[in-house]
């Protein structure tokens, strides 16, 4: 039987019977990466933007100036928590703690979300600041200088700049949440590490199964990072441009006509 | 205030960035179809009295009236003030993440809420005046400097405000990307643009304003048209920092 055979007769052996486990495991590890990535990009830019809101001590108004200094210090209260502390054991504590104390019964599903996006959001929301302000500050200059207001000058200047120096730390973040969405078997949703688990431990095949594991997280992973990789490029555009001229013909420029056209 | 004819009028103007003054009572008024020129040593509080004029910086003393209003009062709506109030930088600040075009859409069309047709048409005709038209596809990285101020130029114009501020509009340029800058301003004063420009080339200053003002250490040392401020300046300071100008 399975005892007899070498490590590739077992690899083989562990695909054929496990096969679709695998793959179903990898599927639910995806899509808690992506969905939970993308709440929390949104969540990280929320936070982001208001913790970058300024305050003007004349203008505003003094409750005004109260209520954004709250809303801050609880934000950066929210992201000290999820940052200070395991994912494994925030997952513990939301998935259970909400059942016990406010009698929220949350499923797996929904605690699993909930933990990634909360905990992505955390970090992306750090990462959405260092953005803003790695945002040349002439920039937002010469958005108030033509009559912009904060909001505007954010919606059509800072962010669309802040966001093509934040995608290297959207795909770090997808990137670890692939990986780290493994802690979510304590809760018991059935994603890749827990199907390991599972065979593992039936067939007593360690070693084995976390080969193969390692190698779909490993594709799952790489493939991600080259899409990113397209996505960043995509975003810079291109490096030449067309010349209108007075007849609408468009000529060709590239970046050795620069300065002397 | 009620001097209907002044835009702007500067009163008893302060800054001071923690103990250090940099500005000290500035007094002066701008009128329709002025061209006034700044000039004086660097670190005598030009840019930042400029600077302080658009409230990019907070006065920290004194009242800026703009058609008798004091727009340093926090019930006066800041963005409304400075769309009419325009600004060139030395650095030009163009947006990076748009082409030449957008660049000068985006004020007539965002802040000013003009309709999309309006505003490429008023972007074209001021891209147009500054000879930049056939780069309206062009992104601010591939352009040099001496274009990316004419499209800022253009940038402030579209707005089409009643005062353009320059704060050293052609300091970041290499010399033979000066002139063209100059050109477009020279063609601006001409056409009777109200403008206050801080800069360095005194023989600019002297050929196009209508009124200097000689600044040092934070205060207007001296002030007068230009044939009086280049001619027969009074003050020794003046005098001074002139005579390391000796080609005028």
């Amino acid at each position: 039987m399975i005892s007899e055979m070498n490590f590739l007769e077992r690899i083989l052996y562990l695909l054929q019977n496990y096969g679709m486990s695998f793959l179903q495991g990898a599927g639910t590890t995806l899509a808690i990466a992506i969905v939970s990535t993308i709440i929390g990009c949104v969540i990280g830019f929320a936070v982001g933007v208001v913790q970058t809101i300024p305050v003007d001590k004349k203008r505003d108004g003094l409750p005004k100036r109260f209520i954004l200094k709250l809303v801050k210090i609880i934000l950066k209260a929210y992201v000290e928590l999820f940052r200070g502390t395991p994912m494994i054991v925030q997952a513990v504590f939301i998935y259970y703690g909400a059942a016990q104390v406010f009698n929220i019964h949350l499923g797996m599903w929904q605690s699993a979300f909930l933990v990634v996006s909360i905990n992505t959001g955390a970090y992306m929301a750090e990462s959405v600041r260092g953005g803003i302000i790695s945002v040349d500050p002439g920039q937002m200059e010469g958005a108030k200088a033509i009559g912009m207001t904060h909001v505007q000058a954010m919606l059509y200047v800072i962010l669309p700049q802040a966001i093509r120096n934040i995608i290297p730390q959207i795909g770090n973040n997808f990137i670890i949440n692939i990986k780290d969405s493994s802690v979510l078997s304590v809760i018991g949703i059935v994603d890749l590490f827990f199907v390991h688990k599972s065979v593992a431990g039936a067939l007593y095949t360690f070693f084995e199964s976390a080969t193969i594991v390692m190698c779909i997280y490993l594709v799952m992973t790489v493939i991600s990072s080259r899409l990113l990789l397209l996505w960043e490029k995509k975003m810079d555009g291109s490096d030449n441009y067309e010349l209108v001229d007075a007849m609408g013909v468009g000529t060709q420029f590239g970046q050795e006509g620069k300065g002397r056209l | 205030m009620d001097q209907t004819n002044n835009i702007l009028e500067v009163s008893h103007l302060m800054k001071s960035f923690g103990s250090h003054e940099v500005l000290k009572d500035i007094d002066f008024s701008v009128k329709k179809g002025d061209v006034i020129s700044i000039i004086g040593a660097s670190g005598s509080g030009k840019s930042t009295m400029l600077r302080c004029i658009n409230l990019l910086e907070t006065p920290t003393g004194g009242s800026i009236y703009y058609h008798g209003e004091d727009i340093t009062d926090p019930k006066m709506s800041v963005p409304a003030y400075r769309e009419k109030v325009g600004m060139v930088f030395q650095s030009f600040n163009l947006f990076n993440n748009l082409t030449v075009l957008e660049n000068c859409m985006i004020g007539p069309e965002k802040v000013a809420k003009k309709d999309k047709e309006t505003a490429r048409s008023l972007a074209m005709q001021f891209l147009e005046k500054v000879g930049m038209e056939q780069f309206i596809n062009a992104k601010p990285r591939q352009l040099s400097g001496g274009q990316k101020q004419r499209v800022a130029i253009a940038r402030a114009l579209a707005m089409e405000p009643e005062v353009l501020l320059f704060d050293e509009p052609t300091s970041a340029l290499d010399p033979q990307m000066v002139g063209e800058v100059l050109n477009v301003m020279s063609k601006l004063a001409e056409e009777g643009m109200t403008m206050l420009i801080v800069t360095h080339e005194m023989a600019f200053a002297r050929d196009i304003s209508s009124h200097i003002i000689f600044m040092a250490d934070g205060v207007i040392e001296e002030e007068g048209t230009s044939e009086e401020i280049f001619g027969n300046p009074k003050k020794e300071k003046t005098k001074e920092f002139l005579s390391r100008f000796r080609n005028l």
